[in-house]
């Protein structure tokens, strides 16, 4: 009876975890939230992390968003050639890279880049008690090393997937322009005429989205991290599964906001 | 004075602390021993409040260390040396050791707060060379000198010191015990150290608490420990295998 009820009970232990997680990963959300707007402030912090997270990334972004856009461009062309739709390039390359590519390129790319930074440092803090001499010096390492953090992404991740955007349009006017005849002006005509406003504000509120989601799961993870080295390795690659997932289920969910109706 | 009353902690089925009872007067060099794994760390980082303890109290002059109004001000009493050192890698030496004095309350200018930082580093006997390098290029000597200029840079009144000698080598942990027993006695200030080095406790100590199994066995002045009769302090400062202490723990 014990080896039958055991996966149910093995399902069930799984819930029970995943509930309590949950549980605190909203409770960290909402603590880091109400830490936002309450002095003190670390403007010295805030500015290495804006540098870090957004300056820094810019080539990373970049490169992801120009191949992007190029391949997406061939791809567009070779399909909507089985049914004389080649002319759609431009329109289907802009709403691609601003509706869904961009944002959701661009949030994974931080995940990888910077939720998995954030994370090993903070982790790393934690296990040789860094963390614990910032208590004792009156500094909340919420305050120290979170809201700085936070902040930065959801400032500086929009920025990114604004950029990333034009670059992926621009891989994909390059390739089009180039490789697939298309007339420049009318490639860059077609583009602006077709994107609407709405296009461009759901990108760019899924990259705050985004942003808060990678810079919030590396503090998380890297404040929750477990002794030695085996915990700051634990701590980061949790950090950018649960990151990756996230901004994936919230990409659905905010596409559905902006677009099911 | 720091007084804890009948203080537990238990993480998940281990008990740790099972009701320790301790006080340490006033500008006192008090020094707790025992085994690793008996909670002498848990017991300096419940004062700070770093773990909550299960029950009991604790009391700093009087006031209940876990329900400090202001707790800023509660902490900028106290000074701590890491075992480890934990200096902040990110940041250079001198700001490491200035870290209180260049933000919250007792924030200086900058200029000030280097000053201040490199007058602690000649404290601890290191030159003005090593105040912009970072904590990764310095020896481990050299850190938990950092690490205890950082402890006494905003002059606290109660100054805490987790493994003080523990990585170094005999010379060094001399030199680093000399400094402790001296700064302890010219800034007058109340100090815990949590040792299991007895070259340590013989140089540090006023008072000797031995914490065995989550209670103090046996607390005293430093010159009765040797004659203590406790047969728990007696088998640890002779390093005895056989004994009440079970050697695998």
């Amino acid at each position: 009876m014990g080896r039958l009820l055991s996966p149910l009970a093995l399902i069930g232990a799984m819930t029970l975890q995943a509930m309590a997680m949950l549980g605190r990963i909203s409770l960290f959300t909402v603590q880091t939230f109400s830490h936002l707007f309450r002095p003190p402030f670390y403007p010295k912090e805030l500015a290495i992390a804006l540098l870090n997270i957004g300056w820094l990334s810019l080539p990373v972004v970049g490169l992801t968003a120009i191949f992007t856009g190029g391949a997406l461009a061939l791809q567009i062309y070779s399909g909507g050639a089985r049914f004389n739709a080649e002319a759609v390039v431009p329109q289907i390359v802009a709403i691609g890279m601003v509706r869904e590519l961009g944002p959701v390129l661009v949030g994974l790319m931080i995940a990888a880049r910077v939720t998995s930074s954030i994370a090993a440092e903070i982790a790393t803090m934690k296990v040789t008690e860094q963390i614990d001499a910032l208590v004792t010096l009156s500094t909340h390492p919420m305050k120290y090393l979170v809201v700085p953090r936070v902040l930065a992404a959801l400032i500086t991740v929009p920025l990114l997937v604004a950029v990333g955007d034009v670059i992926g349009i621009a891989g994909g006017y390059t390739v089009a322009v180039k490789n697939l005849d298309f007339n420049a002006a009318t490639y860059l005509q077609n583009t602006v005429d077709f994107l609407e406003a709405r296009d461009i504000i759901s990108s760019l509120v899924k990259g705050a989205a985004f942003g808060t989601i990678a810079a919030l799961m590396g503090c998380f993870y890297g404040m929750n991290s477990d002794r030695g080295a085996q915990g700051v390795g634990r701590a980061t690659k949790t950090s950018v599964e649960a990151a990756a997932i996230l901004i994936l289920a919230a990409n659905f969910t905010l596409t559905g906001v902006f677009f099911s109706v | 004075m720091i007084r804890f009353e009948n203080v537990t902690k238990a993480f998940g089925s281990k008990k740790v602390l099972r009701g320790l009872t301790l006080n340490v007067p006033k500008g006192t060099s008090m020094v707790i021993i025992g085994g690793s794994g008996t909670g002498k760390s848990v017991t300096l980082k419940c004062v700070l409040g770093l773990i909550a303890p299960d029950s009991g109290t604790i009391l700093v002059d009087g006031q209940d260390a876990a329900n400090a109004a202001d707790r800023d001000a509660f902490l900028a009493r106290f000074g701590m040396l890491f075992q480890g050192g934990a200096l902040f890698d990110s940041l250079p030496v001198w700001q490491n050791v200035a870290f209180r004095l260049l933000r919250g309350a007792l924030k200086r200018p900058a200029a000030e707060a280097r000053e201040i930082a490199i007058d602690k580093l000649r404290r601890v006997g290191l030159t003005a060379d090593v105040a912009d390098l970072f904590p990764a290029e310095l020896s481990g000597g050299m850190q938990k000198r950092v690490g205890l200029a950082r402890a006494i840079a905003a002059d606290p009144e109660i100054i805490f010191f987790d493994e003080p000698t523990t990585g170094l080598d005999p010379i060094m942990a001399g030199v680093i015990n000399d400094l402790i027993r001296e700064i302890v006695t010219e800034m007058g200030a109340t100090a815990m150290t949590i040792t299991h080095d007895m070259t340590s406790v013989r140089a540090i100590a006023d008072n000797v608490a031995m914490l065995h199994d989550g209670v103090i066995k046996w607390t005293g002045p430093v010159s009765e420990m040797d004659n203590s009769g406790d047969p728990y302090l007696d088998q640890f400062i002779h390093g005895r295998a056989e004994g009440p202490i079970a050697a695998v723990r």
